[in-house]
């Protein structure tokens, strides 16, 4: 019954390779009672994030709803279904970085990167978030590029910024 | 069995009760909204809140059981006005297009404002979008949903089918299949049991009735009507009468009044769908009997979601499903051909009407395989719900109404046709005749019904040991033939699970979609009986035996339509009309290109940010751009409701600044004040 979703498409040799990855891990957590979130975090993993045909592949396995299975994604915010970038930019709007210019950042950075907020930039380099505060209010306005934290940006940092990545 | 106190009346109450169950039992109703007696109880809308001696919040008297000592008040202030607040947070995200939706004054959460006496809505706020997801047979409309999750219930747990699920979180929660898929291009069976149990107008069938006017109103057109066994029993609840009971004669008459030039009963070709189906398994028997091999169990056919579920679920396994179309598409096949030669009409000036207790004929009249020669057998089918509205609008008084009779000569049925409609009854039907076929002598059970496959239990199983057949049936002699009937697409799975493991004992499975069978199929008014199956249920036997004729060989119109037309059953000329064959679909839809989602163009009302109503065309591209723009309005929205939040944010914060200096400026007078003393 469950579909082999590896002859799509969408998918390329890699792809392949990760939806092995993926069954295998399917395959160790399929008979606990209440491990799909579990399994969607090891797929998120491998996969970086969970398209809809990966999510039927997920769902024909365990043998559950799409729906049930897409409930779930869509409900964590923690769950993307579009491909994220290869950094994640997160702007702090926190109230400290917020009066301080926080949100000229996120007006800025929309301009440079050519994406509106949640969005992925067209060549896949940078998934483009806010945060809410991240303890740093000290440096503000802050921002994050994956962990790494940069104290005192002003629109004219950007930039230089961007351009270590 | 415990005693409580329910608004100062002390009650006995079984400990596995809830409050609300108990209340009913001793007279006292408790407003709510999403609970379902015997379905649904998930506790989600708040609304059967009661105050409980004790407690320190409101409970839910849907969810709460009762306990020994427990002192319950159904009807307090606090309970008024809590839910009264409820309602109106309900209404505050609610389509409030009333005078318009196909549920004013049959609307649950209408009613509910009626009883709480709600008369004003004092939230105003962002509302969710009115999105229309229509599919040839259900249409979405999540503007009107209230999230009561009865059809989630219903899809995942009744039906198994899980099509329904609540999607994202929060302000955004939608019940909706995955991603936002459309629903016309899912798994979906189109059973329609979701849009009997949806209290609002957010899941309905797709309406039929303006193409039904339109072909009537069309002097071109020879319009002929045919309804299905379970209408007769149902359609009288439209009209106050009580469940179960049969209305047959008025039915025939109130289509008669409505302007059909021709009036026919499905019932009729429920007696030919035995002779081609008893025949199939004949044959399919012989094989498997005789060596030459052939696929078993055989499944029935009738039930267009069952069907839909089969393509989609197993794929692999549709050699087992009888080849014969389903009843009211051979009735649309012969009125097409047959009945139109014998009036002298071309097929393309006759339009078929099909009244049927089913949104998934809907979607199986759209089927390419239930056209012949590129005419479709059946141009509409309007569910029994569909057909009241009607008959109301037309103004037709339908109690009042004397009886009247289909007319000839594909309007006379015999009793194995009423019993269609409902659970064991295509089984029961087939082995009338088969039996009788085989051996010559009557079904060996009182009154004809094969008792163990009669009654509403999920899976039903039966032995038959047939001896002493007639010559030509030697290969069956001393054979034990097993049949299973269930009803509910669960139940379905069940049967299949031991086909796919090839374990399944059975020679001949009938499957109907919904539970109950037809009788309380998805296009059947709604009820709040819980009783209703079984009413219904009785209604219909009632009827069977009420007939002389009891068999479907024993029709005479349909031993002369073989004479006159088909030649006889399973011929060359019923394979052309009245078989079919089905498609490969697979669980996510992957094995077909077919799609069944419908693009009409709704005028679609939506409130912009002004207030100002605006009227657009719903299409495919207007849609894209207009999710485009309302997604740059989301986010200015979005952005301008950040900064009014940390604007007041850091007003708080200014302000708690000020306190800590005065406090601290107090302190140091205080000190300063301390040190002078000393």
């Amino acid at each position: 019954m469950s579909v082999k979703s590896n002859n799509c498409s969408c998918c390329t040799q890699d792809d392949t390779q990760k939806y092995d990855e993926i069954a295998n891990i399917i395959d160790l957590y399929k008979d606990k009672e209440g491990s799909l979130i579990q399994i969607l975090h090891h797929a998120q993993e491998i996969y970086g994030h969970l398209p809809l045909d990966l999510q039927r592949f997920i769902a024909g396995s365990l043998n559950k709803p799409l729906s049930e299975v897409s409930g779930v994604i869509t409900f964590y915010s923690f769950f993307s279904t579009k491909p994220r970038g290869k950094h994640t930019i997160r702007v702090c709007m926190g109230t400290a970085c917020y009066v301080r210019g926080g949100k000229k950042l996120v007006e800025r950075l929309q301009d440079i990167l050519e994406v509106q907020l949640g969005e992925t930039t067209k060549d896949g380099k940078f998934t483009f978030e806010i945060a809410r505060c991240i303890g740093a209010c000290g440096l503000a306005p802050a921002i994050m590029i994956d962990d790494v934290v940069y104290k005192q940006v002003n629109v004219n940092k950007l930039e230089s910024i961007l351009s270590k990545y | 069995m415990v005693k409580l106190i329910i608004n100062g009346k002390q009650i006995v109450a079984d400990e596995d009760m809830t409050i609300m169950e108990a209340a009913k039992e001793n007279h006292i109703s408790i407003p709510n909204l999403c609970y379902l007696e015997g379905i649904h109880k998930i506790g989600s809308c708040r609304i059967c809140v009661v105050e409980v001696k004790g407690a320190k919040t409101l409970q839910a008297s849907c969810m709460t059981k009762v306990s020994e000592g427990m002192e319950v008040n159904t009807n307090t202030e606090r309970v008024r006005k809590a839910r009264k607040v409820l309602y109106e947070l309900l209404l505050s995200d609610h389509n409030k297009e009333c005078l318009s939706c196909k549920r004013n004054l049959n609307c649950e959460l209408q009613e509910l404002g009626k009883t709480l006496g709600v008369e004003e809505t004092r939230f105003e706020g962002t509302r969710s979008e009115r999105t229309i997801d229509a599919s040839v047979s259900i249409v979405r409309d999540m503007s009107k949903c209230v999230l009561c999750r009865r059809c989630v219930t219903v899809c995942n747990e009744i039906q198994g089918t899980g099509v329904l699920n609540a999607q994202n979180r929060g302000f955004d929660t939608v019940i909706s299949p995955a991603m936002d898929l459309p629903i016309g291009t899912v798994d979906c069976a189109f059973c329609g049991q979701c849009t009997v149990v949806c209290p609002v107008g957010a899941l309905k069938e797709t309406d039929a009735i303006d193409t039904v006017w339109n072909a009537l109103h069309d002097k071109s057109k020879r319009v002929a009507v045919q309804v299905a066994p379970a209408v007769r029993v149902a359609i009288g609840e439209e009209f106050g009468c009580e469940p179960g009971t049969i209305v047959t004669g008025k039915l025939a008459a109130s289509l008669h009044a409505l302007g059909f030039d021709d009036v026919f009963d499905t019932n009729f070709a429920a007696d030919l769908t035995i002779m081609e189906e008893g025949t199939e398994l004949l044959i399919r028997l012989k094989n498997a009997l005789t060596g030459v091999g052939d696929v078993l169990p055989m499944i029935t056919s009738c039930s267009p979601g069952w069907i839909k579920y089969i393509e989609h679920q197993y794929p692999q396994k549709l050699e087992h499903l009888s080849s014969c179309k389903s009843p009211h598409t051979m009735l649309g096949a012969l009125i097409k051909s047959y009945y139109a030669e014998k009036i002298d009409r071309s097929s393309q000036d006759m339009f078929v009407v099909s009244v049927m207790p089913c949104t998934a004929k809907k979607f199986e009249i759209a089927r390419e395989e239930m056209k012949n020669e590129g005419v479709p057998n059946v141009d509409a089918v309007l569910t029994t719900r569909e057909l009241a509205a009607m008959i109301k609008e037309a103004g037709i008084d339908f109690m009042s109404l004397s009886e009247e009779d289909f007319d000839h000569p594909l309007g006379m049925s015999t009793g194995a046709a009423d019993i269609f409609g409902l659970t064991g009854g295509v089984m029961e039907a087939a082995l009338r005749t088969v039996y009788e076929l085989v051996t010559g002598r009557e079904l060996p059970f009182d009154k004809l019904h094969v008792t163990p496959i009669v009654g509403l239990d999920q899976v039903k199983t039966a032995q038959i040991k047939i001896e002493n057949p007639l010559k030509a049936y030697d290969y069956l002699d001393g054979i034990t033939l097993k049949v299973a009937v269930t009803s509910g697409l669960n139940g379905a799975k069940l049967l299949m699970e031991q086909i796919a493991k090839g374990e399944s004992p059975y020679h001949f499975i009938e499957v109907m979609g919904c539970p109950g069978g037809c009788i309380t199929g998805g296009g059947q008014p709604r009820s709040d009986d819980v009783d209703v199956r079984s009413k219904r249920l009785q209604g219909l036997y009632m009827e069977d035996e009420g007939k002389v004729l009891r068999k479907s060989h024993e029709n005479p119109y349909i031993t002369a339509i073989y004479e006159e037309y088909l030649e006889y059953p399973s011929s060359h000329k019923s394979h052309e009309l009245l078989h079919t064959h089905y498609v490969m679909r697979g669980e996510f839809n992957e094995l077909t290109k077919e799609r069944f989602v419908l693009q009409p163009n709704i005028p679609v009302k939506r409130v912009n940010k002004k207030g100002v109503e605006e009227e657009k065309t719903h299409t495919a591209q207007s849609d894209v751009r207009r999710k485009r723009e309302e997604m740059v309005d989301i986010r200015i929205l979005a952005l301008e409701a950040e900064n009014a939040r940390l604007k007041s944010e850091l007003e708080d914060a200014l302000e708690t600044v000020d306190i800590y200096k005065q406090v601290v400026a107090e302190n140091i007078s205080k000190r300063d004040l301390k040190i002078h003393i000393i």
